[in-house]
């Protein structure tokens, strides 16, 4: 039975166990509703969750577990021939998914009846063509063991699913059942029911640990693995990146520093263009501008941050890149032969400037406005004029503060990834030129992972090794920032 | 000072000037004063030039994509050619491919330029049309077996190159390189662009299309990615709304001070600084590596994206919540009311606009975002099929709007470059959309206490 048909079932057990619940409590209270301990909607939601959630538990952990308790019956089927062929486990095993799906549509289009399908021998059969016919494209001939590892995984889904769809309804209807004959107008259903829906919300609020907690073992199992493949300090150390696209027999270097450099050099180009920008952008705004100009330009400045990065990659690529040709490449305007394309650390890092100008702007203003107005005034009892109350008074005073913003600032440049995808080019290359092509750390984790769907040579792997890089770096300096930002808030507040 | 009294005190040498006249010292000092403050006028116009010469380019750039150059063209159905049995079977028609069409349409070419003088050979009249001329056809006669033998009039697209000229992107001088298309090719469109067979309009196609093969840029449009986008947003919608809202409820209204509520604090302030390329890679690993649901489906990038945007809604419907007054809550704690009957009866409808500002805001997000969507599989795959149903929305390989803006900036003829900043136009008309829908929520139903 269908996931979508359980799912209805149990559903429909739900508003049955309410409609049930509340006749029954008002039954039992002669049919006065000031005789009931609680209003009679928390008798019929108390038995419908009963019915709806252990079902629905049940049903979520039974779709995770079964795939993998079939995946580990199956593949102890397959020889090890195969997997010599194939490459890895993984790929037979997709394989073997990919015949036994095969199949059961097969059964399900009418195509085949279901004796045939398991019938089916490699020997007389030719199960790819068969397939093939039916729109399942397989990338090789179906051998023996694979078909008989098939087979075992259908029959294995076929009565983990009559079990599953058993047991799912079983517990719904357990559950609906024991709360319904508790129903009593004594009952405390409002407490129970809200000590329920407290659950439900804890649950909801432990998303985010378990994102964490995805993110980092995610991270950190295929780190391992790749760790396995190659060796840790040559990753951390290495001078040189050059992945072989093969995939076997070449080997290749998988160096992070030069990946490092380019995400640095590139941040640092964003960080001068955008920290004076918007250091100075911030102090107008909260000291000198008047309410109009305030008000038109703040909002317009955020514009910047709203708009997506893609819209920023597209404008270095094809804006700004070969407006810096024209200006800095050969015969261009300054007569100067230092650029040879368009995608450089320059582009990328001028147009990650723009963007992040409201970020620095946003936070400096707030941190600006938070110095208490009495030292602002005593600078000018003293005669100081406004710019110098801002350079010696309030710049100061705020500084830990803005050293947090452009940390922050900083951690998003590091982290960006379209604009250097997109602006950057593609060559990993330790240079100071800024004119040249170099490429990051969030760059590569793109180029190594897109439309691979093979986790198992080191090429695809080290993209972990580098995400788990960025998160480190990132969170690290984000902590730092917010601690630093934090520490100073309290000191006026 | 007087006059009269200055001659009266001699004592006093006049070493002191005047107050009415600054010193060199305080002229350097107001000047100082004076440049500080011109260094902030030019961060803020320098900012605000930056984004003008941003939408600017946008504008400029993507405005094209938004019309097509056609051409018209009486072409005759012949008979003979497409259905040479003459019994109209659909099957027998079916089977004369698009290389049975292009003589017709190379014929109703020559027809149409007859009164032109060109030095254009007939042969290679066609290369002024798309390559999709010949499809278009044959799918409109497998759709009207009834036409054959008549003569329809089609509306054909022209080639990609045709389009840019009469764009002013592609120039005499491009075409001296260009193998595909040479000036004869374009006196001739400047003609039958006077006869009135060759027009541009607005280009439907564009917003309403599917993607096309990297040799047909006239062909491709955004819209079959615009779904993709749609049912990802549908998603987390669903999802980071009842999931944001239940989890702020409890940390603001419910949690106890203690080292769970605080890890829980600190995870969702760190997520929502954690690059999103990062959650690319949990998307990846977890959906797809391991929980092995299909890949470049809307599905997984709306779960990803789920991830993604759940810290933003939760900072804001903590915000929100935060603004209801303790007072509300006391006056329903205070006649009966159980804790959970204050949060849900009158804090949330009060904090409501509040947390709906917040998600759109939070959506407007995801809706641009890119690089989760890469790792995932949303890119390099032709979305040319619309899905057949809401199940294959969710669940067949699509694009998203981003991402296939982002491949369109990968591909190597300029002509896409256009789809790719109209296809930014597109994106940031939805993003307006959205904030402007945010910003009247919090104007009209935002309460002040």
């Amino acid at each position: 039975m269908s996931n979508l048909l359980i799912i209805a079932i149990i559903l429909a057990l739900g508003v049955a166990g309410f409609i049930m619940g509340r006749g029954r409590a008002l039954r039992s209270a002669g049919g006065d509703k000031r005789e009931l301990h609680s209003l009679p909607i928390y008798y019929g939601a108390n038995v419908a969750l009963s019915a709806l959630l252990p079902a629905a538990g049940l049903l979520a952990i039974w779709l995770i577990a079964q795939p993998f308790a079939i995946n580990n019956a199956v593949s102890g089927l397959i020889l090890d021939e195969s997997i010599e062929e194939t490459g890895t486990r993984d790929l037979v095993m997709a394989d073997v998914r990919r015949v036994a799906e095969g199949l059961d549509r097969a059964v399900d289009t009418g195509a085949m009846d279901a004796e045939a399908s398991f019938a089916l021998n490699t020997d007389t059969d030719d199960v790819r063509d068969t397939l093939g016919s039916l729109g399942v494209a397989l990338g090789s001939d179906v051998t023996p063991d694979t078909l008989a590892a098939a087979q075992r995984y259908r029959e294995l889904s076929g009565t983990g699913n009559l079990f599953k769809t058993l047991a799912v309804i079983a517990a719904g209807l357990i559950g609906l059942g024991v709360t319904y004959l508790r129903t009593h107008k004594d009952f405390r259903a409002r407490n129970t029911v809200e000590n329920g829906v407290l659950l439900l919300l804890i649950g909801a609020a432990c998303i985010a640990v378990l994102t964490t907690l995805g993110i980092v073992l995610s991270l950190i199992f295929n780190t391992i693995e790749f760790f396995r493949l190659y060796q840790a300090s040559e990753f951390f150390l290495g001078t040189n990146w050059s992945p072989s696209f093969s995939g076997r027999g070449q080997t290749s270097a998988l160096g992070i520093l030069p990946l490092l450099w380019g995400t640095l050099y590139i941040s640092f180009v964003a960080l001068l263009v955008a920290v004076p920008l918007g250091l100075f952008a911030a102090i107008y705004l909260s000291e000198y501008a008047s309410k109009g100009v305030r008000s038109v330009a703040k909002p317009l400045l955020e514009v910047l941050a709203g708009i997506p990065t893609i819209v920023y990659g597209l404008f270095a690529l094809l804006t700004v890149g070969p407006l810096l040709v024209e200006a800095f490449g050969e015969g261009g305007l300054f007569g100067v032969s230092w650029m040879a394309g368009g995608t450089a650390v320059m582009t990328a890092g001028l147009v990650m400037g723009i963007m992040l100008i409201p970020f620095v702007s946003s936070l400096s203003d707030d941190i600006i406005n938070a110095v208490p107005q009495a030292m602002r005034d005593g600078s000018y009892g003293l005669g100081a004029t406004k710019s110098e109350t801002v350079r010696q008074v309030i710049l100061p005073a705020a500084l830990p503060g803005i050293v947090g913003a452009v940390l922050l600032a900083a951690s998003r440049a590091i982290g960006e990834t379209m604009i250097v995808v997109l602006g950057a080019g593609a060559a990993a290359r330790l240079s100071l030129n800024p004119f040249e092509a170099m490429t990051t750390v969030t760059a590569k984790i793109v180029s190594q992972l897109t439309g691979d769907s093979d986790f198992a040579s080191p090429e695809a792997l080290v993209a972990f090794a580098l995400g788990i890089t960025l998160f480190v770096i990132t969170l690290g300096l984000n902590v730092f920032a917010l601690y630093i930002v934090r520490k100073y808030r309290e000191q006026y507040d | 000072m007087t006059d009269a009294s200055a001659p009266s005190t001699p004592v006093a040498a006049p070493k002191a000037k005047s107050l009415l006249t600054q010193d060199d010292r305080t002229k350097r000092r107001n000047a100082a004063e004076k440049r500080f403050r011109a260094y902030g006028i030019a961060a803020i116009t320098v900012g605000l030039l930056f984004l003008v010469s941003l939408l600017w380019a946008i504008v400029q750039n993507g405005t094209p994509a938004f019309t097509q150059t056609f051409v018209t063209l009486d072409i005759a159905l012949l008979e003979e050619k497409l259905d040479k049995n003459g019994n109209r079977n659909i099957e027998d028609i079916k089977k004369v491919s698009t290389f049975g069409y292009s003589p017709l349409i190379n014929d109703a070419l020559i027809a149409a330029t007859a009164d032109i003088e060109t030095e254009v050979e007939d042969g290679d009249l066609k290369k002024i049309l798309s390559a999709s001329a010949a499809a278009i056809v044959r799918d409109y006669v497998i759709e009207n077996p009834d036409q054959i033998g008549e003569t329809v009039e089609f509306r054909l697209l022209t080639s990609s190159r045709v389009d840019g000229y009469l764009k002013g992107r592609v120039t005499r001088a491009d075409l001296a390189r260009d193998k595909n298309l040479d000036a004869a090719h374009l006196d001739l469109i400047d003609a039958m662009v006077a006869a009135g067979a060759v027009e541009k309009v607005f280009n439907w196609d564009f917003i309403l299309g599917a993607d096309a093969s990297e040799s047909r840029p006239e062909q491709a449009g955004i819209g079959v990615s615009m779904l993709g986008s749609f049912f990802m947003m549908l998603v987390v919608l669903f999802l980071a709304l009842p999931i944001g809202v239940a989890a702020s409820i409890y940390l603001e209204e419910f949690a106890p001070q203690n080292k769970f509520t605080d890890l829980i604090e600190v995870n969702i302030s760190n997520l929502a600084a954690v690059p999103s390329i990062v959650f690319g890679i949990l998307g990846l690993a977890v959906f797809i590596q391991f929980a092995h649901l299909p890949q470049s489906a809307p599905l997984v990038g709306g779960l990803t994206l789920t991830l993604m945007t759940l810290p933003t809604i939760v900072i804001s419907t903590r915000a929100a919540l935060k603004a209801v007054p303790p007072s509300i809550r006391d006056a329903a704690l205070g006649v009966g009311a159980s804790k959970m009957q204050s949060v849900f009866h009158h804090v949330l409808p009060l904090a409501m606009p509040g947390i709906l500002t917040g998600t759109i805001i939070g959506l407007a997000q995801a809706l641009g975002e890119t690089a989760p969507l890469l790792l995932i599989g949303m890119v390099g795959y032709i979305a040319s099929n619309y899905p057949d149903g809401i199940a294959s929305g969710f669940l067949d390989p699509n694009s998203a709007m981003p991402a296939q803006i982002y491949e369109w900036a990968k591909r190597a003829d300029p002509a896409y470059y256009e789809r790719a900043w109209g296809g930014i136009i597109v994106l940031l008309g939805f993003l307006l959309t959205m904030n402007i829908i945010a910003i009247i929520l919090r104007r009209r139903f935002e309460r002040r206490w």
